[in-house]
């Protein structure tokens, strides 16, 4: 397929010291233009999985590739030009402006004794912008909201210029309101074009995103589809150990993922 | 949360503050060159220095000229490459260590250059042999610094830190011993006076010989400056935005450790510079340090002069440098951690 951007195949993944494989014969797909909601219970290994398909943690078995290139043999410059990975949180040590931290997601493209110059300075701005993040630019990193430290992670993803971006449980941190403004933009991001990954908790946010969907079991393996294939409520509670009812809901015209009560 | 003191209410100074803080040092030289137990007024200073450089016929006073030239000019330019040297490597640390608390010593480089020099002083060698012993010691202590965490089979910079730690600890256990068994009129003396460092004697040909690998490192750090920042946002990040951390990290370390034992070297192990400096930098320059790195160099070598210039008119004998710093850094880093508490957690 011309289109594939992402093919894990196979892969087994442990952390060095510990005996239990976090990920074994792990396989998914994504396609451009793609969102694809990874779930699963707590220490399955959605992070894990994610990290390997960013270039930060190698597997032990089995091969990433990105856009026909298995990510083994790619340096860190050449994968960080096709993938934007947006952490979780980001924890600064020093109060960069926020123009000068969007401005780093140019280190791809640029030299290792070099630096931005006006011209991409401007790109981010236009960035920003876009964003309606424009009347924060000259603030500092650490005077703003945690909401707003989350869309400037992404800001810095999409100054990459990358065909992927992989998020991090990109809600975890952020109020109700700012969770789906976050998902959201993540939608409108993949009609840009961009294939997104993300990893969540809330089986909620990939009926809205109503895309793709894959669970990290326990023991290891991933399971792919379309969230209506994956997301059933067998599956879902026998993953999180409790019972849960998906619905459509007439008034809101979509089907969603509840709790029946405690 | 508050507004934090290293905050960038100073940006839009920001294009200004390399050229102000140039012309403050310039003008602190040519104070320097002139003050001292022996006065040279301004005038006669400038009149031998643009004869000197335009090679006109000699105008001015013999022994100012010899007091001038001979004594004075190496003094001041020592102090200002040590203190430019000290403050960029510190702010390098801080900057690829993520932590503002680190110095450039904090692998173990003035420890081991310590070592070095007072196993020169011990066996009584001459003085070029001591500042080669100092230089070689500073990059040893490093060397094995940067080997443990290889042997331990980690690359995290916590485990660098610890390593650190470790060597310096032996460093200065050896040094101890060192100065346990040297002789307590000459040796343990100067060995002493090398660890508390001093511009008072001043080689000339150290100084020459020093300052082309020092100017080599530091260029190469303040070309990687922007590199630095991202650096800074921890190893994870900064690998997901393309960077070979360990290669990156390893070419600071190597300029930063180059550049502290040259000013070891030529004047002894000076606290606190490379450790208090770059928070004043960061407070008037900001936390990019594309302006931090040359703001603080400037900075180090204006607290240098200012200090040695102290040291050498006050009081009948000359102190040690380092007493100085430290009494002077203490306090002021006492002050400058008040004001960024919120943001130090």
């Amino acid at each position: 397929m011309d289109n594939l951007i992402y093919e894990v195949s196979n892969i087994t993944f442990r952390y060095p010291g510990y005996e239990r494989n976090v990920l074994a014969g792990a396989s998914l797909t994504l396609r451009k233009g793609e969102i694809l909601c990874i779930l699963g219970p707590n220490g399955a290994g959605k992070t894990t999985l994610l990290s390997c398909m960013a270039g930060l943690l190698k597997p032990l078995s089995g091969t990433i590739k990105l856009c026909g290139k298995d990510i083994s043999g790619m340096s860190e410059r050449e994968i960080a030009k096709l993938t934007g990975f947006v952490p979780q949180q980001h924890i600064p040590a020093f109060d960069y402006s926020v123009l000068d931290f969007v401005l780093m997601g140019r280190a791809p493209h640029t030299g290792i004794f070099s630096r931005p110059g006006a011209e991409e300075k401007a790109r981010c701005l236009e960035v920003l912008e876009n964003m309606g993040l424009g009347a924060i630019a000259d603030k500092s990193y650490l005077d703003i909201s945690g909401g707003e430290r989350q869309q400037l992670l992404i800001a810095r993803a999409v100054i990459q210029s990358p065909e992927a971006i992989l998020f991090d449980e990109p809600t975890a941190h952020l109020d109700y309101g700012n969770q789906h403004r976050t998902l959201r933009r993540i939608k409108q991001m993949a009609s840009e074009g961009y294939s997104v990954v993300i990893t969540t908790h809330n089986p909620d946010h990939a009926l809205l995103l109503g895309d793709k969907a894959a669970i990290v079991s326990r023991d290891g393996s991933v399971i792919q589809g379309t969230s209506e294939e994956i997301l059933t409520e067998e599956r879902l509670s026998s993953v999180y150990g409790m019972d849960i009812k998906i619905r459509y809901i007439e008034e809101l015209g979509r089907t969603a993922c509840l709790v029946p009560g405690l | 949360m508050q507004r934090s003191i290293t905050g960038t209410t100073n940006k839009h100074t920001g294009r200004l503050v390399i050229p102000v803080l140039f012309v403050v040092l310039l003008a602190l030289i040519m104070a320097c060159l002139c003050i001292g137990k022996y006065q040279i007024s301004p005038a006669e200073c400038i009149r031998i220095l643009s004869g000197k450089i335009a090679g006109t016929q000699q105008t001015w006073d013999g022994m100012d000229e010899n007091m001038l030239i001979g004594v004075r000019l190496p003094r001041v330019m020592a102090a200002v490459i040590v203190g430019a040297a000290l403050a960029l490597s510190g702010a390098v640390y801080q900057g690829i260590f993520r932590n503002p608390l680190v110095s450039p010593d904090f692998l173990g480089v003035s420890s081991g250059a310590c070592v070095g020099a007072a196993v020169a002083i011990l066996m009584a060698m001459p003085s070029v042999m001591i500042q080669v012993s100092a230089f070689a010691g500073g990059i040893i202590a490093v060397a094995v610094t940067m080997l443990i965490p290889r042997m331990l089979r980690s690359d995290s910079g916590i485990m660098l830190v610890l390593a650190g730690i470790i060597v310096g600890g032996a460093m200065s256990s050896i040094l101890g011993f060192i100065k346990y068994i040297a002789d307590p009129e000459t040796q343990l003396a100067a060995i002493t006076y090398w660890q508390l460092g001093s511009f008072a004697y001043v080689d000339n040909k150290a100084v020459v010989s020093i300052l082309p690998l020092s100017i080599i490192a530091a260029v190469v750090l303040l070309a990687m400056s922007w590199w630095i920042n991202i650096l800074s946002l921890g190893e994870q990040e900064a690998k997901s935005l393309g960077a070979r951390v360990n290669v990156m990290r390893g070419i600071c370390i190597v300029c930063s450790t180059v550049l502290t034992a040259g000013a070891v070297c030529i004047s002894g192990t000076i606290g606190w510079v490379g450790l208090v400096i770059p928070h004043f930098g960061r407070m008037i320059a900001g936390s990019d340090n594309r302006v931090l790195l040359p703001a603080s160099m400037i900075i180090g070598s204006i607290f240098m002069l200012f200090v040695d210039t102290v040291t050498r008119i006050a009081g009948p004998a000359e102190m040690p440098v380092s007493i100085l710093t430290g009494l002077i850094g203490a306090p002021f880093f006492a002050w400058l951690l008040y004001r960024q508490r919120h943001i130090l957690r």
